[in-house]
């Protein structure tokens, strides 16, 4: 069974955020409005985190962009009471938005603020929405699925087609829009496959690792100026 | 005899004989913050929790805090009592009933909370549907179940006799007395039986308590987030609710006494062994959180000081500094000498201690979730009117449940009162009698005791 995972180019990422507005289009992910916007309810399921570099400060800064890890061993999956997040025999950690009763009890165990809550009712049944991606009520969780119904989708047309998934068939969103080429995505079970291949480099890391929580979304780190 | 006996505890039934202007009058008060209460629930329940304060990444704040400080106010009660009856502390008789009162009362607003906190209320059967044991929140659930069951039948056993006093000498609301009663009469067979399940109740309930509130913590320390991930979280939050338990109980105790003149029962001697409960519980207090700070401090992982330091010098520093000097300074200096004033100032120690123990509950809850471990920027949580109106609400309907409680029966426990005197004092002396050596002469007070 594949392992999908990401890595993510330090290196390469310029801060654009085309991965954040792909994202948030294809996933209905609501835009809360200024107001709510400012009490800090903003919801980004992939979100660039900017941080000033120490070697070089007031002159560079650092770009993490930061999907759902979907960790290994998810700390969201568990504390939740009801079964309504749980990982997935292919790794990906999953909501049930209509089990969720909102106790945002993963929301605090997740080391990388990756959950995220709908403090109102924020998606309205307008057009333009993505009618793969389902809509979301108010009090519950949501988080980034790796574009799950991409899967899906991809897995239904191999099947009517009698064929195997091809590599690089199914890509989220945000790894697709990437104008850099910054995001890898693929079957990290896969030893040939490219997002394999880079997770091995010496450049990998993963965020928090000393936590255990084996994320399998990994970073190449920035190379230039650093030993 | 029994006429004398009656007309002698007549101030204990006579809150529910009679009801003063003052009764109204508090009612009324308290009603009004329960109905701000209720509307702030209401435009909650509509328009959903972004109503409230609450924000990414600081997603639990006052209903959190509320639940973890209600629920500690319930070890008040039914711990103290009966670890009181279980050492035969002879001064506990005016006292156990107001704590099991607290216990019960203070439980369902507690458990209320987490209802009040859930995005979803309509799904909560979901909790038992799909519940997932692996979940500190199942665990939560099952143990304040527990203790709420346990809690109220160690209420209601003590109070069979005194039912029955009412059953037989009021009028009004015989039906209700009656069934409670059980048909109790006083006889010997059922005095052994009653005193053989309040001793059963008590030792259970000790356990129970105490696994409430190691559950409650384990909210926190079973994640990875920093300042909660801590193994001494289950002792410290047991001491921290016995520690509020013990100062709610005294103002319960110094209002009720004021209120229906209890002074003859609750005398000065009551509060100031209480006081010197408080006062070691403080230090305990102290003890706790000055090791879980110092093993922070010490170790200074980044994660960790950065929630650390939030809470000494950042945005915090008010109210960690208030709840030290709420929870230790105030009671130490205050409790420190109890020969005069005592009611008064183990009555200031308690209302500090109160407010120093939801700051507590504060202060774990939320430094934590405003300082995430990625660069996010601080998250600042200010609580809006409907977390203020429902925090009002929930101590008012406390006061409302507790006050109409002590019209339908007596809040001090009459039979244990009378007991005290007829069986008690004698009792007291012979047990006194077995801790002394042998002198050889015959003991002053001649009672013959078969071995």
């Amino acid at each position: 069974m594949a392992l999908w995972g990401m890595v993510i180019d330090l290196d390469r990422c310029t801060g654009c955020q085309a991965c954040v507005m792909a994202c948030k289009a294809e996933n209905n992910v609501p835009a809360v409005g200024a107001k709510e916007a400012a009490r800090g309810r903003i919801i980004s399921w992939m979100q660039v985190l900017t941080e000033e570099d120490e070697e070089h400060p007031g002159e560079k800064m650092r770009f993490l962009p930061r999907p759902c890890l979907q960790c290994d061993d998810p700390p969201c999956t568990k504390v939740c009471p009801v079964y309504a997040t749980y990982r997935n025999p292919e790794g990906i950690v999953a909501q049930i938005y209509a089990r969720c009763i909102g106790c945002r009890f993963c929301m605090a165990a997740c080391p990388y603020n990756a959950k995220y809550f709908n403090w109102h009712r924020y998606q309205k049944d307008a057009p333009g929405q993505n009618p793969d991606v389902s809509i979301r009520p108010k009090g519950v969780v949501e988080k980034c699925t790796f574009c799950h119904h991409r899967l899906q989708k991809a897995r239904d047309r191999a099947l009517a087609e009698k064929r195997e998934l091809l590599p690089g068939e199914y890509m989220p969103a945000c790894a697709e829009a990437c104008p850099a080429r910054a995001i890898v995505f693929g079957d990290l079970s896969d030893p040939g496959s490219e997002v394999a291949r880079l997770a091995r480099s010496p450049r990998a890391f993963r965020l928090q690792e000393e936590l255990g929580t084996k994320p399998k979304v990994v970073y190449l780190t920035e190379g230039e100026g650093r030993g | 005899m029994a006429e004398r006996t009656d007309n002698l505890d007549a101030p204990l039934l006579a809150p529910i004989e009679r009801t003063g202007p003052g009764f109204y009058w508090s009612v009324g008060a308290l009603s009004v913050l329960v109905l701000w209460g209720a509307v702030a629930y209401w435009s909650q329940f509509s328009e959903g929790l972004g109503v409230t304060g609450l924000h990414q990444p600081v997603s639990w704040g006052f209903y959190v805090t509320n639940f973890v400080f209600f629920i500690g106010i319930s070890h008040a009660g039914t711990l103290i009592s009966a670890i009181l009856r279980l050492s035969k502390a002879e001064w506990r008789r005016p006292i156990t009933r107001m704590a099991e009162v607290i216990t019960v009362m203070v439980l369902f607003i507690g458990a209320g909370q987490i209802l009040v906190d859930l995005g979803r209320p309509d799904r909560m059967l979901n909790v038992i549907r799909y519940g997932r044991y692996q979940s500190p929140l199942l665990w939560d659930a099952t143990s304040i179940s527990a203790y709420l069951t346990a809690s109220i039948v160690y209420l209601y056993l003590p109070m069979i006799p005194d039912i029955a006093i009412l059953r037989d000498r009021l009028a009004k609301r015989k039906l209700l007395y009656t069934v409670l009663a059980l048909g109790w009469t006083g006889s010997e067979r059922q005095q052994r039986v009653l005193n053989r399940a309040i001793a059963i109740m008590a030792v259970l309930v000790i356990p129970i308590a105490v696994s409430v509130h190691t559950v409650v913590s384990f909210v926190f320390s079973m994640t990875l987030q920093p300042m909660w991930h801590s193994t001494i979280f289950g002792p410290y939050f047991v001491v921290g609710a016995i520690f509020s338990g013990i100062a709610a109980l005294i103002v319960a105790m110094i209002a009720f006494r004021r209120a229906y003149r209890l002074q003859g029962y609750l005398k000065p001697i009551h509060f100031r062994y209480l006081g010197q409960l408080l006062l070691v519980m403080s230090l305990l207090w102290f003890y706790f959180t000055f090791a879980e700070y110092l093993t922070g401090y010490y170790g200074s992982e980044p994660e960790e000081m950065k929630v650390f330091w939030a809470k000494f010098s950042g945005p915090f520093w008010p109210l960690f500094w208030g709840m030290a000097l709420t929870n230790f300074v105030i009671p130490v200096l205050t409790l420190a000498r109890l020969g005069r004033h005592t009611v008064g100032k183990v009555l200031i120690a308690s209302l500090s201690v109160l407010v120093g123990m939801w700051l507590e509950r504060f202060i774990i809850v939320v430094p934590t979730l405003s300082n995430p471990r990625l660069p996010f920027g601080e998250g600042i949580y200010g609580p809006t009117w409907v977390e203020w109106g429902e925090m009002a609400g929930s101590f008012a309907l406390f006061a409302l449940f507790y006050l109409l409680f002590t019209k339908l029966f007596p809040v001090i426990s009459i039979w244990e009162i009378r007991e005290g005197r007829d069986v008690g004092l004698r009792e007291v002396e012979e047990r006194l009698l077995t801790y002394l050596p042998e002198t050889g002469e015959p003991p002053v007070a001649t009672t013959e005791r078969g071995h």
